[in-house]
Order: C-alpha cells, then sequence, then structure tokens
C-alpha cells in the first residue's frame, strides 16, 4: 500500500494517508466534506463527467435521476476499491478499477430498468456511460486506493453529492429557462404520486430551446464556475483583510547569479 | 514590455474607431431604405430597439468591468452590431426576439470575451444564430415583399404586430403572409427550396411570384442597396476588397458550376448572389474586423470558406439562409487561417527558404 501511495503522489492535493489502525481525525474528515462538496467539486473545479453533465441535464428529473445513480456507483466503487487495494497489483490496477465500475453501473442500470422504466428510457445512454464518467475512476485511483474503507465511503457519498447538487441546480435553471417548469416528469423517478409535484413558473408558447438544447448547459455551467469563482474570490478578500498585514523589514534583495 | 501581435507591415491607418464603425452604419442606409420600402418599417422599428438594448447593455457591463463607459460607447461597436441584428430580423418578427438577440450579442458574445477588439465570433451574427436556434417559429417568419401583399401594412401596422403580435385591423403575421389564396407565402430561397423536394425543376418554381427578374422580389433590390453600401466603404477605404471578393466570388463559382451539372436541381447564380443576405454578409458582416482573418491571404481564405459554406447549408442544410452560420464556422477558424498566412516580414527570407 504504502509503495502505491508513494509512486502516484500525484498533484492532488488529499489527506495525509491513514493506516488501518489509527482511527480518523475529524480535521480530515471535514476536509474530505468541504472537499466534495465545494472545494474540489467535481464538476465545478474537476470538470469532470462533463458529458452526462451536458446530455441529461435538461430538466430536474433527469438530472437527479442521473446523479442518484452516479452517488450509488461512486459509493460502491469506492469502497469497494478500498476494501481491495491492497491485494491490487499496481500494474493492473485501472483495469480492475474500471471492472468493479462497470459491474456497479450494469447493476444499476438493470434496478432502473426494472423500477423506474420511464427515467431509463429518458436517460437512454447515459446510464452505462457512467462507467467512463471520469470522476469515478478519477476518485477510485486518487483517494480509494490509498485510503481506508470509511474515508473511502465519506469521499465518494461527498463527491457524489457535490455531483448531485451542480447536476440538480443545472438542471432546474435549464428547466425553467427553457420550458418554465420544474420536476416536469418527476413520476419517471417517483413513481406515480410526484406527477403532481410539477410547478409550472410560468406558461409560454414558445420554449427557448437553446436553453434545453446542450449549448445552454455550456452557457449556464459556465455562468456557475464564474459565480463559484466569485465567491471564492471575496471570502479569499475578507480572510486576508482580517490577517494582520506582515511587516517587510528588509531594505533590499540583492540576487546573485549562479553564472557569474 | 508587451509586443503588439499584429501583421506587418506596421503602417498606421488615422481613422478612429469610431469614425470607421460610423461609416459602416452611414453605408447600410441604402440597404435598410430598400428594406423599409419593400417590408415596411419593422426593420427600423427592430434597429431602434436594438440600439436602446445594445447600449444599455453595453454600460451595464462597462461600469460592472470599470471600464470608462462613455469613450467606449462613442466608438459606436455597440450600435453597429444593434444595426446589424436589427437589419437581419424577420421584419415582424416580435419586440423580445430583439431584446434577448441584442443581450445575448452584447452581453456574451462581446463584454464576457473582452469587449471590442477580443470577440472571436461576430457579435450581431451570433445573437442571430441564437434566436434562430431558440426560436425557429418566430425567426423564420419573413413577409412577401410589399408589391404582392394583399394586405396594405401602415408603420402603425408594423409597430402593433411587433408588440402585440397583431395589426391595428386585427390581422395576425401569418394571415399577413399568405397569399388571395391563403396559402403561406415564403421566401425565395425557401420557396425553391420547398419546390425543389416537391419534384418542381429550378425554371417552374421560379415562376411564381415571390421571384424576381434576376433574384427574389423585392430582396434583389434590397442586395442592390447593401451593394451600393458594400462600394461606398470600398471607397472609403474602411473594408479591403478581399474579403467581399472572395465571398462572392467563391459563390458564384460553385454556383456556376452547379448550375451547369445540373440546371434543374441547383438555384442560379443569380439567385444565390441576390437573395436572403448576400450582399448584406459580403460586405457588412464578414468584414468584421475583430473576428474576421487579419491578413491578405487570410482574407480571401476567408471570404472563399464563407461562400463555400454558404452555398452548402443553403443547398443541403434544413435553414433557407446559411450566412449567420457560415460567419461563424469561418470565425472559428481564424486562429488558424491567420497563422498559417503570416506575411514575409521586411527585410527577413520568406518562411521555408534557405538563405
Amino acid at each position: 500500500m504504502s509503495d502505491i501511495a508513494s509512486e502516484e503522489s500525484n498533484d492532488e492535493v488529499l489527506p495525509e494517508t491513514q493506516t488501518e489502525t489509527q482511527p480518523e481525525k475529524n480535521a480530515d474528515i471535514k476536509k474530505v466534506i468541504v472537499d466534495g462538496l465545494w472545494k474540489n467539486n467535481p464538476v465545478l473545479v474537476q470538470l469532470l463527467g462533463l458529458c452526462p453533465l451536458l446530455a441529461v441535464t435538461s430538466t430536474v428529473t433527469n438530472a437527479l435521476g442521473l446523479s442518484i445513480a452516479t452517488l450509488v456507483v461512486l459509493v460502491a466503487s469506492n469502497v469497494t476499491v478500498s476494501l481491495i487495494r491492497n491485494w491490487v497489483a499496481k500494474e493492473i490496477r485501472i483495469p480492475v478499477f474500471v471492472m468493479v465500475i462497470a459491474s456497479f453501473v450494469t447493476s444499476i442500470e438493470l434496478l432502473m430498468n426494472a423500477y423506474s422504466y420511464g427515467l431509463y428510457l429518458s436517460l437512454g445512454i447515459f446510464i452505462p456511460l457512467i462507467v467512463t464518467n471520469c470522476a469515478i475512476i478519477g476518485r477510485a485511483e486518487a483517494f480509494a486506493s490509498r485510503n481506508n474503507v470509511k474515508m473511502a465511503a465519506l469521499d465518494g457519498l461527498m463527491m457524489g453529492a457535490g455531483f448531485t447538487l451542480v447536476l440538480v441546480i443545472l438542471g432546474a435553471v435549464r428547466e425553467v429557462l427553457g420550458q418554465g417548469t420544474l420536476f416536469d416528469g418527476a413520476d419517471l423517478l417517483l413513481g406515480p404520486w410526484a406527477a403532481n409535484l410539477k410547478i409550472v413558473l410560468f406558461q409560454s408558447d414558445t420554449h427557448f430551446l437553446l436553453a434545453i438544447l446542450p449549448p445552454g448547459a455550456f452557457f449556464t455551467m459556465g455562468a456557475f464556475i464564474a459565480v463559484k469563482n466569485v465567491i471564492d474570490n471575496t471570502m479569499d478578500e475578507k480572510k486576508k483583510q482580517k490577517e494582520p498585514a506582515k511587516t517587510i523589514e528588509r531594505v533590499r534583495i540583492t540576487k546573485v547569479s549562479s553564472e557569474l | 514590455m508587451m509586443f503588439k501581435i499584429a501583421s506587418s507591415p506596421h503602417n498606421h491607418s488615422q481613422k478612429k474607431t469610431s469614425a470607421i464603425m460610423r461609416t459602416v452604419i452611414f453605408a447600410c442606409i441604402p440597404g435598410a431604405l430598400a428594406q423599409f420600402y419593400f417590408f415596411g418599417a419593422g426593420n427600423l422599428i427592430h434597429i431602434a430597439m436594438a440600439c436602446a438594448v445594445a447600449l444599455f447593455c453595453e454600460a451595464f457591463i462597462l461600469s460592472l468591468r470599470d471600464k470608462p463607459v462613455r469613450k467606449h460607447l462613442l466608438d459606436y461597436s455597440a450600435l453597429l452590431t444593434a444595426v446589424l441584428l436589427g437589419l437581419s430580423l424577420p421584419p415582424l418578427a416580435p419586440w423580445w426576439i430583439t431584446v434577448i438577440g441584442t443581450a445575448f450579442a452584447i452581453t456574451v458574445v462581446k463584454q464576457l470575451y473582452g469587449g471590442l477588439g477580443s470577440n472571436p465570433f461576430n457579435p450581431a451574427m451570433a445573437g442571430y444564430v441564437l434566436l434562430l436556434v431558440s426560436f425557429p417559429l418566430q425567426m423564420t417568419m419573413w413577409l412577401p415583399p410589399e408589391s404582392i401583399q394583399h394586405i396594405d401594412l401602415t408603420f402603425f401596422d408594423s409597430l402593433s404586430v411587433i408588440f402585440t403580435g397583431f395589426t391595428t385591423e386585427g390581422y395576425s403575421v401569418n394571415q399577413l403572409r399568405m397569399n388571395i389564396d391563403g396559402i403561406t407565402m415564403a421566401t425565395p430561397l425557401d420557396t425553391l427550396k420547398t419546390d425543389l423536394t416537391l419534384g418542381l425543376t429550378t425554371a417552374e418554381s421560379m415562376t411564381k411570384s415571390v421571384f424576381g427578374a434576376y433574384g427574389g422580389l423585392g430582396w434583389e433590390y434590397i442586395n442592390l442597396g447593401f451593394l451600393l453600401g458594400g462600394l461606398y466603404m470600398l471607397k472609403t477605404g474602411v473594408i479591403k476588397w478581399q474579403i467581399p471578393v472572395a465571398v462572392l466570388g467563391s459563390m458564384a463559382f460553385i454556383a456556376i458550376g452547379g448550375s451547369i451539372i445540373d440546371a434543374d436541381q441547383a438555384a442560379p447564380p443569380m439567385l444565390h448572389l441576390f437573395s436572403g443576405a448576400t450582399m448584406m454578409a459580403a460586405f457588412f458582416i464578414a468584414t468584421d474586423p475583430v473576428s474576421a482573418s487579419t491578413t491578405d491571404k487570410g482574407r480571401l481564405i476567408y471570404g472563399c470558406l464563407i461562400g463555400l459554406l454558404t452555398y452548402i447549408i443553403r443547398t443541403w442544410g434544413g435553414y433557407p439562409d446559411a450566412f449567420a452560420f457560415a460567419v461563424l464556422l469561418a470565425n472559428m477558424c481564424v486562429p488558424l487561417i491567420d497563422q498559417l498566412t503570416q506575411p514575409k516580414v521586411y527585410g527577413h527570407p520568406a518562411r521555408g527558404t534557405k538563405q
């Protein structure tokens, strides 16, 4: 385990690698939660899994269906990868991870086919394509393969929650802009009772097609990333203002070139 | 120290941006008047609305970006975008079409990319494409020209249709578009395309009333108006000859080829050159100094690309006219074209030759 962690220590910021016996510190748990939901959000920061993101977020229902499926796969694959991390040879770890993910995705696909057939049809090819969602393999490789089961599960849950959050908001914005409704077709996901959930915000004869078409997803997500950056910047500035200004006492720094 | 990247020779033209933009706006006048004559005051109303929205959006974003508002508003570039968009909309499109299109063109396509000089796409055409993709129904409600309309359209009728959807006498846009027999009349390019799929030949289709002597009825004079304005811009040196000549030349060349190969199924070259947006696009839109190629050779390639793409989309695509798409696609190629056509630097050997 140690050699995987040392060899694969890439640029990603990770909590300290822990051994099975060492209990998690509260700070680590908090860091995993904040990373998944905000600081290292799979959609807004890592920009992973854009293909399903752009394709299926035309309504809240579709976005919710796909992101819940992704969340379940993410948690399950993180847990499994973390469990088997000590027995998988480094050279073949990626194929093994993909096999694990693919089997979970297949199970999810069969479950959706059985219990929410309408949503299964409307998501179409994007359910099997969860296998190729880089957010999942990325977390397996970067986090689950070098942390214990509890932390891996938490990370999967939080990354999945961050993914879900952005997708649902994206779906809501696009649905409101595009056709003026919310939760249209929720009965496909939640059963017949949910047909009443549909909220018509405004009635219009003409739909704003661009918001429903994939370019609308690019525009909306660009706006989201911009908003996130604005919030981050203002928070940084506030932090800086709180800290006392450092006084620099050195008068001059002379840099001597080594070539001379 | 900053190196400005511009193609040589670095001689200065003494024209200010505002003067250039003003000249272009003035050069639109003949075409706009022709449009006014054949299709009523609709486009003028759209231009006025677009100008107001454009100035508001530009001022709003500039103040957000902490830029000097007055200086940038007075370079007339936002107004030019508004005028071009207003000219290219269907005359009786509803008012919110103009508002959405102009706001998108100025805020997203122009200012979000960094304002005048930094936008990779032509703002007016990107706004037009947004509208065409989002609201295909409203964006294809073209009127037949005035001489074959059977309901008279006054200025107040246009105004009323744009804001309420009905004329002062209660006619809807679709009623205005019908002929005496109750059949909706489409634009010449649209009519020809539909007729060809119905099995008519080009010659048979062109006997219909929407066609004029050599182009679309009314459209040929509008195009002549824009040609006139374009020639004026060439004479004053606001635009260079390469882009319009390449656009029109490549289009005529392919259209002549198409007619020779299959005269029954292809639109004749004169129809291509004098219908739809051809002259306006060739002289006013493709020549946008920001989003077009900046080298002489590059301008020729860029223009040919637009002509070729327009012919392809007009003939085989789903939309009746294609300049907006062609211009945007060519805009995307501009960085590559510019890089490949860098002129030889004075005093240096040409690229690829050995000393």
